[in-house]
């Protein structure tokens, strides 16, 4: 289907039945994508979201999918291609956590981190870049985090995840630059959604910005990365985070 | 996919494909390289795709890094197909 920001296809949101996601995918849709909202089990949640969506005039579907498995990509796709043509915006946001000290983390807790954030992202994006290289335009856009590039101890997992997305990043963005498709990473800090709503009490004097920040305010980012005013910007991170990492 | 591929089936699609890619079709000899043609890695993974589509054959980054002329595309998909 034709958008109306007038590209033929649409955008694909991993784990957007709440929190980031959600975000991503609302502020995506208001610039004129269909959005296929990616999520593994939480069905009402996406349906909430894919509704707000439509109640505000425009277009989204819950797309069902555990993207830790290798077979969920290509399901994904074939439904939202059929359903709304090509996925010209991918944004690998579905994330895992599964937190302990190097020394105790069991296989299975690194494996599961891995797969879901980062060998995910590696096979949708796979899967997404060699139509958007014929077509001549899209954006991806991975969720990373300031902790991979940073230290987080207790994090040994998810900070090899979202550091090995980084890496990803910038090498596929290197590889396709010339045919009009960028490959950009988001890096929040502290945001406030369900995956950071066990962080430990005084965690927030040490962000300049001095309070957490909000699905939203990655949102903004990520809509402008898949934005025609962001065409060359590629192979970057944009770091969220309140001045954390500064 | 057809039944059987034919050698000039084969030479058709990936001709046409190649001149989308750039090339002129008076450029596109059996001989020419991809070098001299200004077709890339990421034109030959372009080229895998429609080849994929017209013919099931896969491609794979291995296959294409061993493959210097149109030639050489032309014999491995043939041969593929068969």
């Amino acid at each position: 289907m034709t958008t109306t920001n007038g590209h033929e296809g649409c955008a694909l949101v991993t784990g957007a039945s709440r929190g980031i996601g959600a975000a991503v995918a609302a502020a995506l849709a208001e610039d004129g994508w269909p959005v296929g909202i990616g999520y593994r089990s939480d069905e009402a949640g996406a349906r909430r979201v894919a509704e707000a969506i439509t109640a505000a005039g425009g277009t989204a579907a819950p797309v069902a999918g555990d993207v830790a498995d290798p077979e969920a990509a290509p399901r994904i796709f074939d439904e939202l291609e059929e359903r709304f043509g090509p996925v010209l915006v991918l944004v690998n946001n579905a994330g895992v956590r599964a937190d302990g000290l190097a020394v105790q983390l069991e296989d299975d807790e690194w494996q599961r981190v891995l797969e879901t954030n980062l060998s995910a992202a590696f096979r949708l994006t796979r899967r997404a870049v060699g139509t958007m290289v014929r077509k001549r335009f899209g954006r991806v856009v991975n969720i990373a985090s300031v902790v991979g590039p940073k230290a987080n101890a207790g994090q040994a997992n998810y900070a090899a995840s979202k550091a090995g997305l980084i890496g990803f990043t910038r090498t596929v963005a290197v590889e396709v630059a010339r045919r009009g498709v960028t490959v950009n990473a988001v890096a929040p800090g502290f945001i406030e959604t369900d995956m950071t709503e066990d962080l430990p009490a005084g965690v927030l004097d040490a962000v300049p910005a001095r309070r957490a920040g909000r699905p939203e305010d990655v949102a903004a980012c990520v809509r402008f990365l898949a934005s025609p005013q962001a065409a060359y910007v590629t192979g970057t991170t944009l770091t969220v985070d309140g001045g954390l990492s500064a | 996919m057809p039944a059987t591929v034919t050698a000039e089936q084969v030479e058709t699609v990936v001709y046409d494909a190649l001149v989308e890619l750039g090339p002129t079709r008076d450029q596109l000899t059996r001989d020419a390289t991809f070098e001299s043609l200004d077709v890339d890695s990421l034109d030959l993974a372009e080229l895998s795709q429609v080849v994929e589509e017209h013919f099931g054959v896969r491609l794979k980054g291995d296959d294409v890094a061993k493959i210097k002329t149109v030639g050489d595309a032309l014999d491995l998909i043939i041969a593929r197909a068969a």
